[in-house]
């Protein structure tokens, strides 16, 4: 904005101050012709934005301002055995924007820096990342509740987060810390907290599991559900179909996510499916396939299909078409089964933060620097956290053997020496 | 470990030794407070180079078993080799080369699923192939495990030796590798051990792998043939460039030595020969070491005999001391060479599971020997 039309406008919004507080007819037709003109301004501004660059315009903007809602167009989704489909226009708050943004953005940094630690070795093991794949936790997040349950496979840095871990948490997991989310016993692939259910090494082991929480929450009929992820390259294995008969015969409340980002580890979908249409593998599950990178369609598709599992319809099958910058692990390079063109190409053009990013400026739901704001306090975070995750102390050795059983009566364990005896104290 | 020779020795009647053993060895061998990285203290001892085979090559654990395959291939046109990313080579490199030269009808990737996999291999191998499936760990092969049970090894005595699947191998990788945590570093020899039918097979280096792999393939009964993973790079060895075969069910005598027998197998073969030396040296023992090669059937033969001449026997493993095949070891050798016994029989877990951090020490095992 010009500091010429800034001052108009200033100088229009005081004296509508002050005529408001009179009470003649002709003030009152002022009034009306300077709101007419302000709205104006306004419209004009607007369009200044987007020709001119944000940059310029953003700056002078009062929160006040920013649209707090907007209606956004998303992708239809594929739909199996299902007459109705979910919106295609779906209303997105500032608020929301905002806090998706957040979220994504931590979950980006803390990979990215889970990634450094690992090539520092700090972080040791195994370690699976998630960047890339954002929408599909938050969005999923979005459209469920704190009190459904949730179970995923090896790749959970970014659930963890979203179902209430916090990064200080995650990242001393990470580094084996006693601060960590599991005591530090667990490592990458086995995080936990309250109704996430993990974080699972055996590929495909986690979705009977899924389907056995959803069976204890028709049981006890708290309307809850469970969310039941696995991946592409789990889309084979026995016990999946086992699992898709259990639930469409007893209709439990579960949403099986098929997390499709086109690689199992290394094997890409179409060496390794007879069908890569994941999404009607369940044959008589309702399914849906849904644009993992964008978040809007994600939670659509999740709000859609959790409607359906609380009103006691059975299971459904959402796949998500998703995609990971990174290999399959830290071992893996990420490049010997796909060309670096085809990672430069979805991280420009469906990048799932960059996507909400720029959703949120063209509609004049935020600024610039307010984003900025919000990834300068995410690194923070992030720092923080890592400095948390470096300098905690390791689990003592009085901890090391306990939860073998349950509440034995002590028990003596061996350790690596045969003669040093440690405790299980449960 | 030598702590575990040193106690055998206290335990016995022998004077002379029982006061050396109880003071100074086995304080410093006691745990200390600082969490160090303990993992695998041991130094690869490569065996000589074989002179009966033919001429030889430089080549390390992954690279005999290539050969053994290739030359698998090349003899037998039945031989088919599928697993999951055995294609591209497979994880460990074992498959490097194979698809490219013997055709992708031949060498193909399955999609994950191991129980198909075993059961697809059994299927293959009971019409005629010799069906070479690689289970990618060991840690995942419980989903194979019972058509590995129930079906493989049942199936020549159920159809009254009209069908079988001898012409089954599952390869996989096997043992601690430091930083494999739960899921990389099982060792689950003592699951399939209590299963007659099957045949269990682990080498200790590059020569005995080839030659092992190669007898299993040959063995007309369903062999599980595991491969130590982290003597896939370590391991190096001269080793012969023709097929040729090591007889299985039969344990070696690696060291001869009077005093204690020490039985081990795989990775733990060169821990016990590091031992044997340290025993030699500090205490003056006498150890003879046998790397028993074959779990199933197992050469309780040459043990016996060995255990008859030094009176005292100790079993290491990775696999957790409960159940572990040591047990059965224990349980045999006592019963055949109870009056023999100047000691009793010390079975010895090293290298627990490990939990993600290198000096972090994640238990399996809730007894004590």
């Amino acid at each position: 904005m010009s500091p010429c039309t800034l001052s108009i406008h200033q100088e229009i919004t005081t004296q509508l101050v002050d005529v408001s507080h009179k009470q003649s007819a002709e003030d009152e037709q002022q009034l009306k012709l300077k709101l007419k003109m302000l709205t104006n301004i306004s419209n004009v501004l607007r369009a200044c934005a987007q020709r001119h660059g944000v940059a310029a315009v953003m700056s002078a903007r009062t929160y006040a301002d920013f649209t707090s809602e907007a209606t956004f167009e998303i992708k239809k989704c594929d739909t199996f055995k299902l007459d109705v489909a979910p919106a295609t226009e779906v209303v997105m708050t500032r608020d929301e924007g905002l806090h998706y943004y957040r979220v994504m953005q931590t979950i980006r940094r803390m990979e990215l820096k889970a990634d450094q630690l690992y090539k520092q070795k700090i972080i040791r093991g195994f370690c699976h990342l998630y960047d890339g794949q954002e929408a599909c936790a938050v969005g999923i997040e979005a459209a469920i509740n704190l009190s459904d349950h949730l179970i995923t496979a090896y790749r959970a840095h970014g659930y963890t987060f979203t179902r209430g871990g916090t990064v200080k948490e995650i990242m001393a997991e990470l580094t084996g810390r006693r601060g960590g989310i599991a005591k530090g016993k667990g490592g990458s692939m086995h995080m936990y907290c309250k109704h996430f259910y993990g974080g699972n090494g055996i590929v495909g082991a986690q979705v009977p599991l899924g389907a056995g929480v959803a069976l204890a929450c028709k049981y006890q009929g708290n309307n809850e559900l469970c969310v039941c992820l696995y991946g592409d390259g789990a889309a084979n294995q026995g016990q999946i179909f086992e699992t898709y008969n259990m639930a469409a015969l007893w209709k439990l409340p579960v949403i099986f996510v098929c997390e499709n980002n086109r690689y199992g580890m290394g094997t890409s979908v179409e060496r390794a499916a007879a069908s890569t249409d994941y999404f009607k593998r369940g044959e008589f599950i309702p399914g849906l396939r849904v644009d993992g990178m964008d978040i809007l369609c994600v939670r659509e598709a999740t709000r859609f299909a959790a409607e359906h599992c609380r009103a006691g319809k059975g299971p459904v099958l959402m796949e998500l078409q998703t995609y990971r910058y990174h290999g399959h692990s830290m071992s893996d390079p990420g490049v010997s089964y796909r060309t670096r063109e085809e990672i430069q190409e979805v991280r420009s053009k469906s990048d799932p933060i960059s996507l909400l990013k720029d959703r949120m400026l063209s509609n004049n739901m935020a600024s610039i620097d307010e984003l900025k704001e919000i990834d300068v306090a995410v690194r923070k975070e992030i720092e923080d956290a890592t400095l948390f995750a470096t300098t905690d102390p390791e689990p003592p050795l009085e901890d090391l053997c306990n939860h073998i059983y349950h509440n034995n009566p002590e028990i003596e364990v061996r350790g690596t020496n045969p003669w040093s005896k440690l405790k299980s104290v449960s | 470990m030598m702590a575990a020779a040193a106690r055998l020795f206290v335990r016995s009647t022998n004077p002379r030794l029982g006061q050396v053993v109880s003071g100074g060895l086995l304080s410093s061998l006691s745990r200390t407070q600082t969490q160090k990285r303990n993992l695998a203290h041991f130094t690869y001892q490569p065996d000589p180079v074989p002179t009966q085979y033919g001429p030889t090559q430089k080549m390390n654990l992954f690279q005999s078993v290539t050969s053994a395959l290739d030359n698998t291939l090349a003899d037998d046109p039945t031989a088919v080799i599928f697993g999951e990313d055995v294609a591209f080579g497979g994880v460990f490199r074992c498959t490097v080369g194979l698809r490219d030269k013997y055709g992708k009808d031949r060498v193909f990737n399955t999609p994950l699923c191991e129980q198909g996999i075993v059961g697809f291999g059994i299927g293959a191998a009971v019409a005629g192939a010799t069906a070479i499936a690689e289970i990618q760990f060991a840690d995942y092969i419980y989903p194979a495990f019972d058509q590995i049970v129930n079906e493989a090894a049942k199936y020549r005595y159920r159809s009254g030796n009209l069908f079988d699947c001898g012409n089954l191998t599952i390869r996989a990788p096997w043992g601690c590798v430091g930083h494999g945590s739960l899921y990389h570093s099982q060792s689950p020899e003592a699951f399939f051990a209590h299963c007659p039918g099957i045949k269990i097979v682990i080498p200790r280096g590059p020569v005995q792998a080839k030659g092992l792999l190669l007898s299993c393939i040959k063995d007309k009964n369903p062999c599980i043939f595991f491969e130590p993973k982290i003597l896939y790079r370590a391991a190096v060895e001269q080793v012969p460039v023709d097929a040729y075969t090591i007889p299985l069910s039969q344990a070696e005598v690696l060291q001869e030595g009077s005093d204690v027998t020490l039985v081990a197998w795989g990775t733990q073969v060169h821990v016990m020969k590091e031992v044997a030396n340290m025993a030699q040296e500090k205490l003056g023992v006498s150890c003879e070491v046998i790397d028993l090669q074959t779990i199933l059937p197992w050469d309780a033969e040459t043990i016996c005999k060995s255990v008859a001449k030094t009176g005292r026997l100790l079993i290491s493993h990775e696999a957790p001391l409960t159940g572990g095949f040591a047990a059965e070891i224990s349980s045999t050798v006592q019963e055949e060479c109870f009056l023999n016994l100047e000691a009793p029989i010390s079975r010895v877990q090293v290298e627990v599971l490990r939990g993600h951090q290198e000096d972090d020490q994640l238990l399996t095992d809730t007894c004590s020997p």
